[in-house]
């Protein structure tokens, strides 16, 4: 809706791009009308890296139904994940926050 | 058999602050002379559909430019420089203004226009277009298409980039304004439609403004589901008929 409402998630990561794998620290989250999916509104997601000025992302468009789809399945997966991986997950190093 | 002929490419044009940019034009070929029209492109950006209304507004007589008003993000696609302009909090109404302003000069400077200059935008391009047309000398005609936020009813809304709701400005507005909006979009809703057209009639403002039911928002877009074959072409002839009343002298006659 022309809204400009972004949220921001700050990441620690890595996202292959078409140059690419780069370092992401952010994603820019939004539900809005989309460029490339035949949907009058999407949740998009801009993962990025502002640390090296944010100009390459690594981009998805998603109807509402599939990102909470996806929502729930990455908290699904990190569940399962944690169970078997435990340690590792928990220990895994926290998001550093942008400057 | 009548002979048709357009010419569509990539311009340069200055705007805001004499920074140089691009834009798409399209304008008939042949004597003119044309009126032009300056097009306001969506919030995702200066993508095909923009482009494609450009070529539509140009096979109808209309000498069109439609400027990539997210040019200073780039170089870059027109979607990853929108997405740079989105996570920005968009683009500040004053540079927009200045770009149509300088878009406006590129089109009364080319030799077959005809003096005449209107203005449509679509959804967050109707806002700017609403906007320019209560801040721009020189615009003869506005078609404001769905531009949301005209009516601001949460003033967090406003900020540097838009420290002003368009309606605030409508005692300023110098020319026939066209409203167009689908019944079932949420912004700008019913009430907001009604609201605005309040406002200018208050004010003795020349307007008209037509609602479609069932149709929401973007409704000419036929790149997506809100699509609605049946108004967008009821819609595309009232801006033809609209622009041919303000604008023409014998433009647009070809086409329509």
């Amino acid at each position: 809706m022309c809204s400009y409402i972004v949220e921001k998630a700050k990441l620690l990561g890595s996202a292959k791009g078409p140059s690419g794998w780069m370092r992401i620290d952010t994603a820019n989250v939004y539900y809005d009308h989309p460029f490339h999916a035949p949907l009058d509104h999407a949740l998009g997601i801009d993962f990025i890296s502002e640390a090296d000025g944010g100009r390459e992302r690594v981009a998805v468009e998603l109807s509402a139904a599939s990102a909470r789809e996806l929502a729930a399945k990455i908290l699904a997966a990190l569940a399962t994940g944690e169970v078997e991986h435990g340690k590792a997950a928990r220990h895994a190093p926290a998001p550093v926050p942008a400057e | 058999m009548t002979y048709e002929s357009m010419l569509a490419e990539t311009v340069a044009f200055r705007g805001h602050k004499g920074d140089v940019g691009e834009a798409y034009y399209a304008r008939p070929l042949g004597g003119g002379p044309w009126p032009g029209i300056v097009l306001i492109h969506h919030m995702p950006g200066w993508d095909e559909w923009i482009k494609e209304a450009t070529r539509k507004l140009a096979h109808h007589g209309l000498a069109t430019i439609a400027p990539h008003l997210y040019f200073r993000e780039g170089p870059g696609s027109p979607d990853d420089v929108g997405a740079r302009v989105r996570a920005a909090g968009g683009v500040a109404d004053e540079q927009v203004l200045g770009d149509v302003a300088g878009s406006m000069e590129f089109l009364r400077a080319q030799p077959y226009a005809n003096g005449r200059v209107g203005v449509i935008g679509f959804c967050s391009g109707g806002r700017h277009t609403y906007l320019a047309a209560c801040s721009l000398d020189g615009i003869d005609a506005a078609v404001d298409c769905w531009g949301g936020n005209v009516i601001v009813d949460d003033p967090k809304q406003l900020n540097a980039k838009r420290p002003v709701a368009p309606i605030d400005l409508t005692a300023k507005l110098r020319c026939p304004l066209l409203g167009l909006f689908g019944n079932d979009d949420e912004n700008p809703n019913r009430d907001q439609v009604n609201r605005t057209e309040a406002v200018l009639k208050k004010l003795g403002k020349t307007y008209e403004f037509h609602r479609y039911d069932g149709a929401g928002h973007a409704f000419f877009n036929a790149a997506r589901p809100a699509y609605r074959p049946e108004q967008a072409l009821d819609g595309w002839n009232k801006v033809f008929a609209f622009f041919r009343k303000h604008l023409a002298t014998a433009a647009a006659a070809r086409a329509a």
